[in-house]
């Protein structure tokens, strides 16, 4: 089983858990619908239809509504903190949580007390506080894009709206700021940097790169990152090296682009309904 | 292991200093605003700390107030309402940062696109309508975007008014930097 961990932009949203399937359009979660649009919903979304594709693992689901303010993710770190060593995972995902470096230590010290330890993926605000608490070699997968990345190569940086403009000046020379990232202990052990260009990294080495097909208008399009992060939770889950599961999740999110009239109002909803298209031309087709 | 635990030393002695690496500074003119201003935090529930200022701060009184850096975009409109506004705000490191201020600007043909830092927002040239928010990684993101998209610059709310933390500060600098270019 696969686990995921984010936000709902919903102040009254509580704090759920369980099993998730799709019903009417919707992520179905205990009694609750939740529609995909962006953020943990859309992760959530785009590795239920990849596992639905592939006939891939059953995914779990710890949300809470949050609209910014914290309250939320801080009632969601404490359950994690309880609760996560009674749970078995092969992958989680940490995503939208509002980024607070004690209560992410908090809930590393509890997955090193799980009874195995899952393969570890960071994105979004999560992945700010692993970086912040200095904790970001703990991580197989951080997710960033470049403007993120040049946070992670900036040591000083707190958050990436910090980041240092002679940092953020090197947009052009990824592997620079891949390189630095490393050097500060700021990446994971492997990181998949979103982008015009995609770069699969697997300790401070570039495995691979993905550019097609290319969409420029995708770069508009809230949540492609996260439906991202979600192919490559399934894949990583279903027995993928983790660099394959990277490239895989890589391709096939882009090849979305190519079932629908793809410009820069497309919403995230539709590209994530053609997953199932996208990735089985690309795994079983190519 | 070994790294983890280093790294929980260091944190610890920035504890003991005083400072996290996720918290910033408000830096006041007096004392008497800093004060005024850690009444008002305080009694809101805003966990804030009076501290001496880092060697760095050039300007202002000999007292800030330490807050969750998170939170900067709530504290600020919280003192903005009481008519109080820092000198400075700065996060706690080392060295002074300062935000980033690049904008990028993309142009689509009949959409146009500006991001600032992390955050990237989109509008149709004809009729001005938010088609897109992107980016960033703060639980605020995913509800500006909810409240935002589909509704033109002039009807939608600002970042500054729903948003709580530094994506929404950002989203606000996107927002800005497309009504000068409209």
């Amino acid at each position: 089983m696969l686990g995921i961990v984010g936000t709902v932009p919903d102040r009254q949203f509580p704090l759920i858990h369980g099993k998730t399937r799709w019903a009417d359009g919707h992520i179905r979660i205990n009694d609750r619908s939740i529609s995909v649009n962006r953020g943990t919903p859309a992760l959530l979304g785009a590795a239920l239809k990849a596992s639905e594709c592939i006939n891939g693992p059953e995914i779990y689901a710890f949300l809470v509504g949050d609209v910014g303010r914290g309250d939320g993710s801080r009632k969601l770190y404490r359950f994690l903190e309880q609760h996560l060593p009674n749970f078995d995972f092969q992958v989680l995902t940490f995503h939208y949580l509002q980024p607070d470096v004690d209560w992410h230590n908090k809930v590393l010290f509890a997955i090193e007390t799980m009874r195995r330890r899952p393969i570890l993926i960071a994105d979004a605000g999560f992945m700010y506080a692993a970086k912040m608490s200095g904790q970001a070699c703990s991580y197989d997968f951080f997710t960033p894009d470049v403007g993120e990345l040049a946070f992670l190569a900036d040591e000083q940086a707190p958050h990436p709206f910090y980041t240092r403009g002679f940092i953020l000046h090197q947009n052009n020379k990824v592997t620079d700021l891949i390189r630095l990232a490393y050097r500060h202990r700021n990446a994971a052990a492997h990181l998949l940097v979103k982008g015009k260009l995609d770069y699969i990294v697997h300790e401070n080495q570039v495995v691979e790169t993905v550019d097609h097909p290319s969409f420029p208008a995708m770069e508009a399009i809230g949540g492609t990152g996260d439906s991202l992060t979600g192919l490559l939770t399934v894949l990583c889950g279903a027995g993928f090296k983790l660099t394959d599961a990277a490239v895989s999740a890589a391709k096939a999110n882009r090849r979305t682009g190519r079932y629908v009239d793809l410009n820069p109002a497309t919403q995230v909803s539709e590209l994530i309904d053609k997953i199932p298209q996208a990735l089985s031309s690309l795994l079983y087709n190519d | 292991m070994i790294g983890f635990l280093k790294k929980k030393k260091r944190k610890h002695n920035q504890e003991d200093q005083g400072v996290s690496a996720d918290h910033g500074i408000l830096v006041f003119e007096n004392t008497s605003d800093v004060i005024q201003a850690e009444n008002i935090l305080k009694k809101q529930g805003w966990p804030v700390r009076v501290m001496g200022p880092p060697p760095e701060i050039q300007t202002g009184c000999d007292l800030v107030i330490d807050f969750p850096l998170i939170e900067e975009l709530n504290i600020l409109r919280e003192l903005r309402c009481a008519d109080i506004s820092p000198l400075q705000v700065v996060p706690v490191t080392a060295h002074l940062l300062v935000p980033v201020d690049l904008f990028e600007t993309k142009d689509f043909g009949t959409y146009l696109m500006v991001r600032a830092a992390n955050m990237k927002i989109t509008i149709a040239k004809e009729g001005l309508k938010i088609v897109n928010i992107s980016g960033g990684g703060c639980p605020d993101v995913p509800y500006l975007a909810q409240e935002m998209v589909g509704k033109s610059l002039a009807e939608a709310p600002r970042p500054r008014e729903i948003g709580h933390t530094l994506c929404g500060y950002a989203l606000e600098l996107a927002y800005e930097e497309l009504l000068r270019k409209c």
